[in-house]
């Protein structure tokens, strides 16, 4: 096993920890986005670079891209809620 | 659940788990040890008797090219499913354009410096998925790679914060054509295997010089049929989520 194999292993041990250890979903999206970076470097060291060019962009922007709308839209409709509620609160 | 409830459910299994990764990975040959026996008959066959100088093209092409169709229907599949799922909760008009009163929810944080590396970029990113796409026998990289690079190339407008820009250069309609027509064309594709080979998705084509664009059979072919299909699909998987969150009303426009 070569320096960059070992480097590479532990970067994705210690990003995969992080993304779970994320509390906030919209930081988690972002520390996955470096946790794909990390795999990246894992498969290109591993002399896997079909699966390093997939990687990079699934992790990077695929993914991403999808849980943040979904947080968005989430927030909006949140608050949507909290503006019904509150027209109900002065119409009182 | 109680937390302590949790906690002695999750050590129970955690110690299941463990002891089951242990005995498992005791067996495994060590590290840079295991030489097995198909990747060296692949390693061998490919370069000499399909000319392709990338092994896992060939192998996602050739040798397993009736999985890589089941993989090509498994996303065309999926992506039909989510755009399906996703208009019929949008419940609009489908042509945003010319809809009156929809207007984009532009982001408020796209700086001139980010617009103008997103423009350089774009031409770039385009350039290397088609390149990935057309060298996918040759190099690293083939269909699914490239095409996933090409759809990153229009996500890049919208980094710039320009949405309905990225949906006027990538409509919907396009999208759903080539996702469809890559399908098909892999499809197809097997089908002149069976023609003119007698077997489906068999490499029917003149293989060519190795390492010329245009060798290795039929594998170019599937390699931009693939492309068109993974492009098409992930950007109509985004464009979906997107139009969710990112146009509407501008009544609704609360969430900026």
């Amino acid at each position: 096993m070569t320096v960059l194999q070992i480097i590479a292993l532990v970067l994705v041990a210690l990003g995969g920890a992080a993304v779970v250890l994320t509390p906030e979903p919209l930081r988690q999206t972002m520390v996955l986005g470096i946790y794909g970076i990390a795999l990246t470097l894992l498969f290109m060291v591993f002399q896997a670079p079909d699966v390093a060019l997939s990687e990079i962009v699934v992790t990077g922007i695929g993914l991403p891209l999808i849980i943040l709308a979904a947080l968005r839209k989430i927030r909006q409709q949140e608050d949507q809620h909290r503006a019904r509620a509150g027209e109900r609160e002065e119409a009182k | 659940m109680s937390r302590v409830v949790r906690l002695g459910l999750f050590v129970v299994a955690g110690c299941g788990l463990a002891t089951v990764l242990v005995i498992g990975f005791t067996g495994l040959p060590d590290f840079g040890g295991a030489h097995e026996l198909v990747g060296s008959v692949t390693n061998l066959t490919e370069p000499t008797l399909r000319h392709a100088t990338d092994v896992v093209t060939a192998l996602n092409f050739d040798i397993r090219a009736f999985d890589t169709l089941g993989e090509e229907f498994i996303l065309f599949v999926s992506v039909s499913g989510v755009a399906l799922l996703l208009r019929h909760l949008r419940d609009e008009e489908e042509d945003v354009d010319t809809t009156p009163g929809i207007e984009e929810h532009r982001f408020s944080g796209a700086s001139d410096g980010l617009k103008l590396v997103s423009l350089v970029l774009i031409p770039l990113i385009l350039a290397f998925g088609a390149y990935l796409v057309f060298h996918g026998q040759l190099t690293p990289g083939g269909g699914f790679q490239g095409g996933v690079v090409l759809a990153a190339g229009p996500i890049s407008i919208l980094l710039a914060g320009r949405y309905l820009s990225m949906k006027r250069v990538a409509p919907g309609r396009l999208l759903e054509a080539a996702d469809s027509l890559g399908a098909a064309a892999y499809a197809m594709v097997g089908l002149g295997g069976l023609i003119f080979a007698g077997i489906y998705l068999k490499n029917f084509l003149p293989l060519g010089f190795s390492g010329h664009l245009l060798s290795s059979g039929e594998m170019p072919l599937n390699s931009v049929a693939v492309g068109l299909e993974v492009s098409g699909a992930f950007l109509l998987t985004w464009t979906e989520f997107l139009d969710q969150t990112m146009i509407g009303p501008p009544s609704g426009s609360a969430g900026e």
